[in-house]
């Protein structure tokens, strides 16, 4: 519980932060220096961390393999779970990332009847999905803010994204379907007692964050409006190179600001960071081809070995008596 | 075997999954009895030149360690993490889903949370925070860092030979993060300050100067082969030739030595043979090369090129074309995933073409090692074998996916294929538990051991139970697989779990079935069971 209590506190704080930087006339601070670092932080960390994974080699050639690898023509083959080649790679990588293939595999486990019986758990998977496709989507149409004219796409998106037209302003699918997810992975944690066992602090200050984001945002939206023109003004200002101090704009608006960018810097140091791990994670981008082709280890290195001739020279005489042929008589 | 010493079947199988009231950080390792495997001894480091022999137990409060053993360790990680991209990303990357949690056989069958896959990875993650990542240098404990004490060590030692590195987790895992190449990191790790298991080194320390695991020197391995051939003269009254050693021989013939040394595994050698016999294969044994398994594996990357450089060095003294594998587990890891890597290129080599059936084995082309279920389910294939299936009447089967060949290779299709055409009566397991998803037998990566039974039974169970549910259904009563660990392991946990399922391999199920030219009538199958 305490990890969760940390993580509470941190982020009321990060809550609090923007109203006592503007008592203290540092509004700036926010609007005018913190997305620069924040942003500076995050590419340059998001940089720093993959290159580090790349520059450790992968020595062996080790997919996991989820379905029957190529063998004998006749014997038919899973060209994406067990890919041998590069397009069968990629497939199987557009499956992870998109659709999360592998926890769509999940179940869970009880012992009913002294044995063990395993059940369906899709949950994870389907509000993990639901999770992550929203925010992507959250996040693209927010790009409106950062380009004039708006591309026609974007208001395409956000149309579609408030296709049922429920409430004024529209509500966003994929703001409703973000609360789902969020909330769903939140209880889970704290709920089920095996993963609140391996929980820590940084799992929930990440979803908490995330959550801090979301709300502002919908709060917002819904009950508090902030001068959408006032922020577009302050977001082309930061895109130009020539940020303004926007006037007047609902206090709400800079907590939303202060969570974003804190979500930023953090990401690259934290686990966040499983969004360009996955890319690189060798027992899935691999071929299962390392017999029919090559797999150079680039540290590969001699090894002392017990040569042939160290063996008979030990057991030659066994091996005469025996009968069984020896290179040296 | 003796179960004297741990609790019954009905006993064991009541498990709490409820994690316990102390933080998982502050709960310290119990080496009771039955759950952990006896330290490697001295003579075998020593053999191997592996460092800080010395007499030690587990149990013992003083672990003998050198005085720099952190600096040792820490070296050893950072120069890990700079050698194995798959180590530095699974320490970053894990968000802790628990979808791997109750994946684990060992999980499943102890409940013991340190036994989930995310758990036994944080084990050593939270001592790669606290040395390796700012935040965990800054923050320690509230960024998941501790630091490293004897006393983490301990917990390394007794759950890193708690994982069989089956790699199920790593089939659920949404990044793909493999439990095997943690516990591949933490033992070559504990390696480096003598802290490994003898069942692991002393067939490690016996294949290098014997040439396999169970130190069987080259008479002996010889005259067991011949046993095996009067075996076969008995049942079938065909003498088969038992060729070893021999130049010239088309295809050198490795096989791991479970397989010529005890029960149930010679059933399947004699299958072997038997089947060379029939199809007049020009094939070679050897002596020096007489271990397919690699307990290497279990040990260190070095140690397994050490112990597999002599397959390819034995082919290319006896002149042989291309080399042929028996059925085997872990040893198919090392063949398909490692081989040609680290001792290849074997270019003094021809890509593999049956002789009998002129197919070319394009997928072992590189590393010229083809599976014997590749090469006998192609012989089936273009009609090459007569086959009496009725022969196995009396058996009714189900199939054992073995770990590394379904999750390192692939290979679900040869081996059922093979018993298709040789058994009437095939039941398979549950899906869950099956292929991908297939369930350890509980004690392979060196676990295999006496002194480990309870924890061997543990793991096993959620495999045992499996087989349970088909023998209800079906009145199963032989499990089939293609891996010599599982022949001997599986044999303990069917004696336990399920008495009365018996334990075979799929090239003892052919063996039963094929009609040999010249052959008397048979009327028992190879165990001497009436058909």
């Amino acid at each position: 519980m305490k990890n969760i209590s940390i993580s509470l506190i941190a982020v009321l704080i990060l809550a609090a932060l923007p109203t006592g930087l503007s008592t203290l006339g540092l509004s700036g601070l926010i609007t005018n220096i913190l997305p620069y670092v924040a942003i500076a932080v995050f590419l340059i960390g998001f940089v720093f961390r993959i290159l580090l994974w790349a520059k450790s080699p992968v020595p062996f050639r080790i997919p996991t393999t989820c379905g029957q690898g190529k063998s004998l023509p006749w014997i038919k083959s899973n060209p994406v779970e067990s890919p041998a080649g590069y397009w069968g790679v990629i497939a199987r990588m557009a499956q992870e990332i998109f659709l999360f293939r592998s926890l769509f595999r999940n179940t869970d486990v009880a012992i009913v009847d002294g044995r063990p019986v395993y059940g369906s758990a899709k949950w994870l998977w389907f509000c993990g999905l639901l999770f992550h496709w929203s925010l992507l989507i959250i996040v693209l149409r927010h790009l409106r803010f950062f380009v004039e004219p708006i591309a026609p796409w974007i208001g395409a998106l956000s149309a579609l994204d408030g296709f049922f037209e429920i409430g004024i302003p529209t509500l966003y699918l994929s703001d409703a379907a973000i609360l789902v997810g969020l909330t769903f992975l939140f209880l889970r944690r704290v709920v089920v007692p095996q993963v609140r066992y391996i929980s820590l602090f940084t799992d929930y200050f990440s979803l908490l964050l995330i959550a801090g984001v979301v709300s502002t945002g919908l709060l917002m939206r819904h009950f508090s409006p902030a001068d959408l023109n006032a922020v577009k003004t302050m977001a082309m200002g930061w895109v130009t190179f020539s940020p303004v101090v926007p006037q007047g704009i609902n206090p709400v608006f800079y907590i939303h600001l202060c969570f974003v960018f804190v979500l930023l810097a953090w990401f690259p140091a934290s686990k966040l960071m499983h969004a360009g791990g996955v890319f690189l994670s060798p027992t899935r981008n691999l071929a299962n081809d390392s017999r029919m082709r090559r797999h150079i280890n680039p540290w590969n290195a001699p090894v002392k070995v017990h040569t042939y001739e160290e063996y008979e020279d030990e057991f030659r005489d066994k091996m005469k008596a025996s009968g069984l042929p020896v290179e040296k008589e | 075997m003796s179960f004297a010493k741990i609790p019954k079947p009905d006993q064991l199988i009541k498990i709490r999954y409820a994690p316990p009231e102390t933080a998982w950080m502050n709960t310290p390792v119990d080496f009771r009895p039955g759950t952990w495997s006896y330290s490697g001894a001295a003579k075998n480091l020593t053999y191997l030149d592996l460092p800080n022999p010395r007499a030690w137990q587990p149990a013992d409060e003083d672990w003998k360690l050198p005085d720099n053993w952190q600096a040792i360790i820490l070296n050893g990680m950072k120069e890990r993490l700079e050698k194995h991209r798959s180590f530095r990303l699974f320490m970053d990357v894990c968000v802790r889903c628990g979808a791997c949690a109750d994946k684990c056989h060992f999980y499943i069958g102890s409940g013991d949370p340190k036994n989930m896959p995310v758990l036994r990875a944080e084990l050593l993650r939270s001592v790669y925070r606290r040395y390796f990542t700012t935040s965990g240098k800054v923050f320690g404990k509230l960024a998941g860092a501790r630091d490293l004490t004897v006393d983490v060590l301990k917990e390394w030692f007794y759950y890193f030979y708690q994982c069989t590195e089956c790699r199920r987790c790593s089939v659920f895992c949404p990044f793909g993060i493999d439990q095997a190449e943690i516990t591949m990191m933490g033992r070559e790790l504990l390696n480096l300050v003598g802290c490994n298991i003898n069942w692991v080194i002393e067939p490690a320390a016996n294949c290098f100067r014997t040439g396999n695991h169970l130190g069987i020197q080259p008479g002996g391995i010889k005259d067991m082969l011949e046993f095996m051939a009067d075996d076969i003269e008995d049942r079938t009254g065909i003498r088969v030739n038992v060729p070893i050693n021999k130049k010239g021989a088309d295809i050198l013939f490795v096989t791991p030595s479970g397989d010529y040394f005890a029960d149930p595994g010679t059933f399947t050698c004699m299958g072997y043979l038997m089947l060379f016999h029939e199809i007049g294969l020009n094939y070679t044994f050897s002596t020096y090369a007489s271990e397919g398994g690699n307990f290497g594996l279990f040990t260190s990357a070095e140690m397994v090129k050490r112990l597999n450089a002599k397959i390819y060095a034995e082919a290319k003294r006896l002149g042989v074309k291309w080399i042929l594998g028996g059925e085997c587990g872990h040893m198919w890891r090392v063949i398909h995933q490692y081989m040609d890597t680290m001792n290849g290129p074997a270019d003094f080599l021809q890509e593999p073409i049956s002789p009998i059936t002129g197919t070319r084995f394009e997928n072992a082309r590189a590393t010229k090692m083809v599976h014997i279920t590749e090469f006998t389910a192609d012989l089936i294939r273009n009609g090459k074998l007569k086959l009496d299936p009725q022969r196995n009447d009396h058996i009714r089967l189900t199939f054992h996916d073995s770990c590394n060949p379904a999750r390192a290779m692939g290979l679900f299709e040869e081996p059922r294929y093979i018993i298709q055409k040789t058994c009437n009566h095939f039941f398979e397991m549950a899906e869950d538990t099956i292929r991908e998803k297939t369930l350890c037998c509980g004690a392979g990566a060196g676990l295999g051991n006496d002194e480990n039974m309870e924890m061997r039974m543990r793991g096993g169970m959620p495999r045992a139970m499996a087989v349970k549910k088909v023998v209800e259904k079906h009145d199963v009563n032989r499990l089939g697989c293609i891996c010599a660990i599982d022949r001997a392991t599986l044999t303990s946990l069917m004696d336990y779990w399920v008495p009365g399922v018996t334990v075979m391999g799929v090239h003892e199920l052919l063996a039963n079935a094929l009609v040999m030219t010249g052959e008397k009538e048979r009327t028992t199958d190879l165990r001497g069971d009436n058909i």
